[in-house]
């Protein structure tokens, strides 16, 4: 920025010597959050709207699942342990568990993740994803400031965000339950705004710091990946022990205690850090070029090694990099939940009460039941790799990088398997690290070593259905390649069942939708080999679909 | 001499939008063959048909003697391509991408290094930038260097120097040059008529997704009109009412000026050897005149509201403005 020196300082300076530049800065910020609203006009209200039926439906639910106070004293009691709250939220919800209090206690931090979600992507495809394809030039050559996509697109999340506050808060005082009121419904729609911001300001930092909208969101979507198991790990702990929790602005939503306590005062800090990061934000973005990242591009090989030339070589370094990133993401998620697996145990050995119902689920231990709960959450992450990995070709090939490659001698089919192998291999590969992560640390933090073995064998028992998930995008991809977002789908399916259909008790047939649903609930329950081997012959017959169907379309080219 | 590329009658639709619509294109094995027509003609489509990229409605199209959409790959070995609008992965450094396609199109056979690094050199490329680093120009560079390092019997180039500098455009014409004399065939699609008049030895024109007009251009050139303009001792007179002769402007002291069709050259020439020549210049159609003589009347309708310049009239106008 041209600030003149001292005026940044001073404090006596006249307005009229400051406002213009700030005004030059966010010239145009109006107009531009007008063009955000217009192009995210179906976006934004889907999301919105979504997040709100969601919650609104999940309201209803409770009422007639858990009429009678028995059945919510019941389920409170379910709750009531690591495994419950890791999932859930803090324990205090349960002292007196109302429709209010179940719906702060489980749904807010599962919608605090969406909404993060929501506020990131928003925040990427304003800014970096502008400047990557070359339109935030064009845009920024006419009368805008240097800090109006940032600011617009700031402002943008942030109306999204209040909508779903006012949205929630209005649908579920009107909803007619007595323990939701209004007071607490205000309070429970804008935790979720206040973490929307959070992570609106997180991505507006790490948009700054690489030059790919894809990697940006990544970054992103890695805080508020962290911010949820640091919340989980800290509710684990029970009343006392939940002191990771407040390293996290979930942990902060959750503990204004909506319809329980109804603080107000953990929305502050959120505002705080929306307010520290946003800042961040704009600062980094002076340091760097338009288009550029923070670190500055660096010169390469001038010849291409001889497995970078082979099409599986090359897959592979195109993969490289999301790989390592998720690979590193799940070891330490794996290692963050194992260590809370002894004090699991520990805590739950002096209850008799629960150590039975436990049993009754199907759980040889406590520790074991737990674990196969945190399996799903593992195998989600990983399909959301596999899914990544899998539309690749698709983005190569929108992008006109598909072009020149399949003018040489490569095959259509070898160059789509050769993404398909790296993305299967790869998923794969995930799995194991996670089931090793996880199995190290639970070994280590319940004293069985046998849990290693057991644990790395039933993250990888998910295999198969990674191989569906990418098989289906590749099926997708080749008979249908505008529609191969629908992919995504799966994952989505699999974490709104496997998590939600648990607290939720979603029917069977629900469950059984999921290629995820059939896989057998390692380590608690036995494993049986007929269902990873029929979703094994379906993932080949849907890749052997979709390689079929690549080859008799039509490129698509610039 | 056999046909490298032979293409009959081809279609093609994008839904609603005819890209094909009955196209024909002959390109003899060792010669350079310009592909001319307007941004939108389906000069990209044709030769995304003839890479098995893209499948044709309809239509017949073969390529070194295979089909381009059953033996792609087979085809892919023996060719090499330049698209006009080159992507490069934003991890990989130029380098490297020649490398890749290089090694992927040879299915087997060795990269020739020297030659690739001679390339290199000649189009003053830096090999270890980063594909995000490159301007437009020098990814054009990266796939240009990647097709004529292989030995490809056959080069399809779509308009490869958009975006590169006229030193650039002149190294270009070399490489071409030296293809062709090593017996390569050339399908070299372009907006850059001086590239093409000078390069090219037999040029088809498309419009609309078909061919107008194809042959060498001293063909085209016996077509179309020659601008005369003389100077005379006696103010010529009388021209007008010659067969094949349009556009007749008198100016002062003796000077005129006029188009004659190619068929009808003798007879003007014989007409102002009347009125005694002083001096004459005749320009050939230029390949720009060649082009307008075919897009004109689209040229017109949309420029309809200029009221002064009748049709033929403003088409003497740029040829003389050469």
């Amino acid at each position: 920025m041209t600030t003149a020196p001292g005026t940044g300082t001073s404090h006596h300076s006249p307005s009229s010597t400051r406002t213009p530049t700030r005004t030059r800065a966010l010239a145009g910020v109006g107009a531009l959050v007008r063009f955000g609203l217009r192009r995210d006009r179906v976006r934004l209200p889907v999301w919105i709207l979504a997040l709100f039926a969601g919650t609104l439906a999940t309201a209803g639910n409770y009422r007639t699942l858990y009429a009678d106070p028995e059945d919510r004293a019941s389920i409170a009691t379910t709750m009531n342990s690591p495994a419950g709250l890791a999932m859930t939220g803090p324990r205090h919800y349960l002292d007196d568990y109302t429709f209010g209090a179940m719906l702060g206690h489980q749904m807010l931090g599962f919608t605090a993740v969406l909404v993060g979600l929501m506020s990131v992507l928003t925040v990427t495809r304003h800014t970096r994803a502008e400047e990557e394809t070359g339109r935030a030039e064009l845009v920024r050559s006419t009368a805008v400031g240097r800090h109006a996509h940032l600011a617009a697109a700031l402002i943008v999340a942030a109306l999204a965000n209040l909508a779903l506050a006012l949205l929630l808060a209005l649908g579920l005082s009107g909803l007619g339950v007595g323990s939701v009121d209004t007071g607490g419904s205000l309070l429970y729609g804008f935790a979720h705004a206040a973490v929307g911001l959070v992570f609106a300001g997180t991505a507006a930092v790490t948009v700054q710091i690489t030059a790919h909208a894809r990697g940006a969101s990544g970054m992103a979507l890695a805080v508020i990946g962290a911010a949820y198991v640091l919340r989980a790990a800290g509710d684990a702990g029970g009343d006392g022990g939940d002191a990771l929790s407040w390293l996290s602005p979930i942990g902060w939503a959750q503990r204004t205690y909506a319809y329980v306590d109804d603080r107000v005062w953990p929305l502050l800090l959120c505002l705080a850090l929306a307010v520290l990061t946003a800042a961040a934000g704009f600062a980094l973005s002076t340091r760097r070029d338009v288009g550029a990242g923070l670190r500055a591009a660096r010169l390469g090989n001038a010849a291409a090694s001889g497995a970078l030339s082979r099409p599986l070589g090359f897959a592979l370094r195109l993969h490289r990099g999301m790989l390592l990133g998720f690979g590193a993401g799940l070891l330490l998620m794996g290692a963050m939940y194992g260590s809370i697996l002894g004090d699991a145990e520990d805590m739950l050995k002096n209850i008799e009460q629960i150590q039975e119902a436990i049993e009754e689920i199907g759980g040889a231990t406590v520790a074991e039941s737990f674990a196969s709960i945190v399996m799903i959450v593992i195998s989600v992450v990983a399909a959301v790799y596999a899914v990544m990995a899998a539309l690749r070709p698709r983005s190569e090939e929108t992008a006109g990088r598909a072009e020149p490659l399949l003018a040489t001698g490569l095959s259509r089919a070898r160059w789509a398997g050769s993404h398909l192998a790296v993305a299967t291999a790869g998923g794969t590969a995930l799995l194991l690290a996670a089931g090793i992560g996880f199995g190290a640390s639970g070994a280590a933090s319940t004293g069985d070593g046998a849990l290693f073995g057991k644990l790395t064998v039933a993250a990888l028992a998910y295999a198969p259905a990674l191989w569906v998930t990418s098989g289906l995008t590749l099926a997708l991809f080749g008979w249908f390649p505008r529609a191969v977002a629908a992919a995504w789908i799966v994952p989505v399916y699999a974490f709104v069942v496997g998590y939600l259909g648990q607290l939720l008790q979603f029917p069977d047939w629900m469950n059984n939708l999921s290629p995820f649903g059939h896989i057998p609930r390692l380590p608690a329950a036995e494993f049986d080999w007929t269902p990873p081997v029929l979703l094994t012959l379906l993932a080949a017959g849907l890749v052997w679909l979709g390689l079929a169907g690549f080859r008799r379309r039509d490129l698509e080219t610039k | 001499m056999t046909k490298a590329i032979s293409i009959a009658g081809l279609h093609k639709s994008f839904g609603r939008t005819r890209a094909l619509d009955g196209l024909d294109l002959g390109v003899e094995t060792g010669e350079v063959h310009g592909f001319l027509g307007p941004n939108g003609a389906g000069k990209s489509t044709t030769i995304r048909v003839l890479l098995g990229l893209l499948r044709a409605d309809s239509g017949a199209a073969r390529m070194l003697g295979k089909d381009p959409w059953h033996d792609a790959v087979e085809l892919h070995r023996r060719l090499a391509y330049v698209p006009g609008d080159v992507e490069l992965w934003p991890g990989l450094t130029g380098g490297e991408a020649i490398d890749l396609l290089s090694r992927l199109r040879g299915g087997g056979r060795a990269l020739d290094k020297r030659r690739r690094d001679e390339l290199i050199e000649r189009f003053d490329l830096d090999p270890t930038k980063k594909g995000r680093a490159y301007s437009k120009g020098n990814r054009q560079k990266v796939a240009i260097v990647a097709a004529l390092a292989s030995d490809a019997e056959l080069l399809l180039l779509d308009e490869p120097t958009a975006g590169l500098d006229p030193l650039m455009e002149v190294v270009f014409q070399d490489v071409i040059f030296e293809a062709k004399a090593a017996g390569k065939t050339v399908l070299l699609s372009s907006h850059i008529l001086a590239q093409v008049e000078k390069l090219c030895d037999r040029v088809s024109i498309i419009r609309l997704g078909r061919t107008v007009q194809s042959g060498t251009l001293s063909e085209m050139r016996h077509l179309t009109r020659t601008t005369i303009e003389a100077e005379t001792e006696r103010p010529a007179t009388g021209l007008d009412a010659l067969p094949g002769v349009h556009d007749v402007r008198t100016e002062e002291g003796g000077r005129v000026r006029f188009a004659v069709d190619g068929a009808h050259l003798d007879g003007a020439v014989r007409a102002l050897t009347g009125f005694g020549i002083r001096s004459l210049v005749s320009h050939p159609p230029t390949l720009e005149e060649l082009m307008l003589r075919h897009y004109g009347d689209e040229l017109a309708s949309n420029a309809a509201n200029a009221a002064n310049a009748a049709n033929s009239g403003s088409r003497g106008g740029r040829g003389e403005a050469r």
